[in-house]
């Protein structure tokens, strides 16, 4: 067993309790057990409570480096394995880093227009931990794309490396394509918000206090006012929130994106897309 | 002459061997709270009255004695630069200035906040010693020292108490001179460079600048401030008329300005890379995993720094050119 064990959020003694998940039937090895402890020991419930959830890679596939370095910035991507239709489609995705503070890191949500409900972001990691993308389909069904992680690197604190760098540009948003935009195609863009987001969960040693949280809680992008893609997002993701995402421009038109944050600050921005009519030509 | 070219080999201390025993027994006999000396803490002499307990490369929180201390005798009272990375470590320090000097310790200067530089303070901490302190470390602090603690027991297997993180009673913006008798050291306060705080110390006397971690040499630089700043930093120091410095990583003494040129060149290169992927629309994931250095073989901790840094990096360059956005 190489799991960190010196952190049980519910008290329950590690070894009994695995013992007696062991016992029950259709779980899986033991290091697979204990190290999902806090998931079945409370989180899953809390969240989904007795709806079914099915682990496979068949819906979305989760992907992570297996050793983050940065564990102050995990690039974390989250692929969908069916087309966005107005039949079935990807409605949400739910991302869980069972050992932060707050473990649900973001829900995202996606429409038919988003084309794909494929997703890069970047977390903060605290600890080895697993992590797990759960994605709800339209007809209302739970699919879960599961990893697990390490997440060293000694002193990358959350906090922001250059606080006042970071507090000078607070609110600062850019809207980006990453390639050239094709006609009523599924086209990859990016949102990028400059802030801090401090989590809050810092305590300064004079006052005692806690640091008050600041972060991006919630993001809309629209293209022509249909929504695209939006999240509510927590402590989790890592500072200057990154997205990458995915709507269908079916013509020329504007991309919005409205950004808030937990004092309730307003950011936007806007980008005029072009779309190529030349289908299936992949430009770069 | 120390060179910091090649791999750095431990110099014999300049006390003789039998009365560096010799007071190292003394020294526990007769202050029972600085514990026994580590036989293993050796301090080097640099430069009449400087000393260096030299460092060894290691992840933080995975070893001990990483970081060079330094320490530096004045007439009047002693000057240490950077503790260790936990009590025992600073002791173990303290023990090998009474093995030097039996003058008092006065001034307590931190060059930056990461754990191996000064999580060695408490063993500094009674009447008599300032600590000193960038105007910015202490919110540093404030934002990490939980954390630090956390992580020393999880990985480090120390079990470290709140005893351990100690404040900088002066903190210095701009310059500040501290005349530790016969020696004025002139301690300055950088603008985000490895961290958002780092402070570099010259001694006059000697012509010798202690850095800390504005350079690196053996142990790969680790970015956690400002590549940017950095560069700006060892650029501006460079140009300085100063003999040699005291590196935070590395050998304990090295010829200046050619000790700065490993960290420079490795920043540079970085720095021009990540530019060109996030100006390519690159992301995060496909940089870490595709940016490699040309110096591989030059440097120490190579595979627990380096994509650390490219991430560190391209969380910077892709917001470098924001003011032109809009």
């Amino acid at each position: 067993m190489t799991t960190d064990l010196q952190s049980n959020t519910f008290g329950v003694p590690l070894r009994l309790a695995t013992l007696l998940l062991m016992l029950a039937p259709g779980v899986g090895d033991a290091t697979t057990v204990e190290e999902d402890m806090i998931w079945t020991g409370g989180l899953r419930q809390a969240y989904f409570g007795d709806r079914l959830i099915t682990e496979s890679d068949d819906l979305i596939v989760l992907d992570a480096p297996q050793r983050a370095e940065n564990a102050a910035i995990v690039p974390i991507s989250i692929t969908a394995q069916i087309p966005q239709t107005d039949q079935r489609y990807i409605k949400t995705i739910y991302f869980f880093i069972d050992k932060n503070p707050g473990p649900l890191a973001g829900t995202f949500r996606f429409t038919p227009k988003s084309g794909r409900a494929d997703l890069a972001f970047r977390v903060r990691i605290n600890a080895y931990t697993p992590i797990r993308a759960i994605a709800e389909t339209s007809d209302g069904k739970l699919h879960m794309s599961r990893r697990f992680i390490k997440a060293t690197g000694g002193c990358s604190a959350p906090a922001g490396s250059d606080l006042d760098a970071a507090m000078a540009r607070l609110g600062k948003v850019k809207l980006k394509m990453t390639s050239a935009a094709q006609m009523a195609q599924p086209t990859p863009a990016q949102l990028m918000i400059s802030h801090p987001n401090l989590s809050g969960m810092q305590m300064d040693q004079v006052t005692r206090m806690y640091a008050p949280a600041h972060f991006v809680r919630h993001l809309k992008v629209s293209f022509e006012g249909e929504e695209v893609f939006s999240a509510e997002t927590g402590i989790g993701i890592s500072e200057n929130p990154s997205f990458r995402f995915f709507f269908v421009p079916e013509s020329k038109g504007l991309l919005t994106a409205e950004v808030t944050d937990t004092k309730d600050l307003q950011f936007s921005q806007t980008l005029q897309v072009a779309p190529s009519e030349r289908q299936g030509i992949v430009q770069n | 002459m120390l060179s910091y070219q090649g791999k750095f080999r431990a110099r014999k201390p300049v006390i003789l061997p039998l009365s560096g025993v010799f007071l190292a027994l003394s020294c526990a006999a007769t202050s029972p709270e600085h514990g026994s000396c580590s036989p293993s803490t050796e301090i080097v002499q640099v430069a009449a009255g400087i000393y260096v307990r030299p460092g060894h490369a290691a992840v933080v929180f995975e070893g001990d004695d990483i970081a060079n201390l330094s320490v530096i005798v004045g007439d009047r009272c002693v000057a240490v630069i950077d503790t260790g990375s936990s009590a025992a470590e600073g002791r173990a320090l303290s023990c090998a200035i009474r093995g030097v000097t039996d003058r008092p310790v006065c001034y307590v200067i931190n060059t930056h906040v990461h754990p191996d530089h000064m999580l060695g303070n408490a063993a500094f901490a009674k009447p008599g010693v300032e600590f000193v302190g960038h105007a910015k470390l202490p919110r540093a602090l404030a934002l990490r020292g939980d954390l630090y603690l956390e992580r020393a027991s999880a990985h480090g297997g120390h079990e470290l108490d709140a005893s351990h993180i100690v404040f900088p009673e002066r903190t210095v913006t701009g310059t500040v001179e501290l005349d530790i008798g016969g020696r004025i050291l002139t301690v300055r306060a950088h603008n985000s460079a490895h961290t958002d705080h780092d402070l570099s110390v010259l001694d006059s006397t000697s012509n010798t600048a202690f850095v800390g971690d504005l350079v690196f040499l053996e142990h790969l630089p680790v970015i956690d401030g400002s590549i940017n700043g950095w560069i700006d930093a060892l650029e501006e120091l460079s140009g300085e008329s100063i003999d040699y410095i005291v590196p935070g990583h590395g050998p304990p003494r090295a010829p200046w300005p050619a000790a700065a040129a490993p960290t420079l060149e490795y920043l540079t290169e970085l720095r021009d890379k990540v530019r060109s992927w996030t100006s390519s629309g690159g992301d995060l994931a496909s940089a870490q995993a595709n940016i490699d250095l040309s110096q591989r073989a030059e440097w120490l901790l190579v595979d627990r720094y380096h994509q650390r840094n490219v991430g560190a990096a391209f969380q910077e360059l892709e917001w470098e050119d924001w003011t032109n956005d809009d």
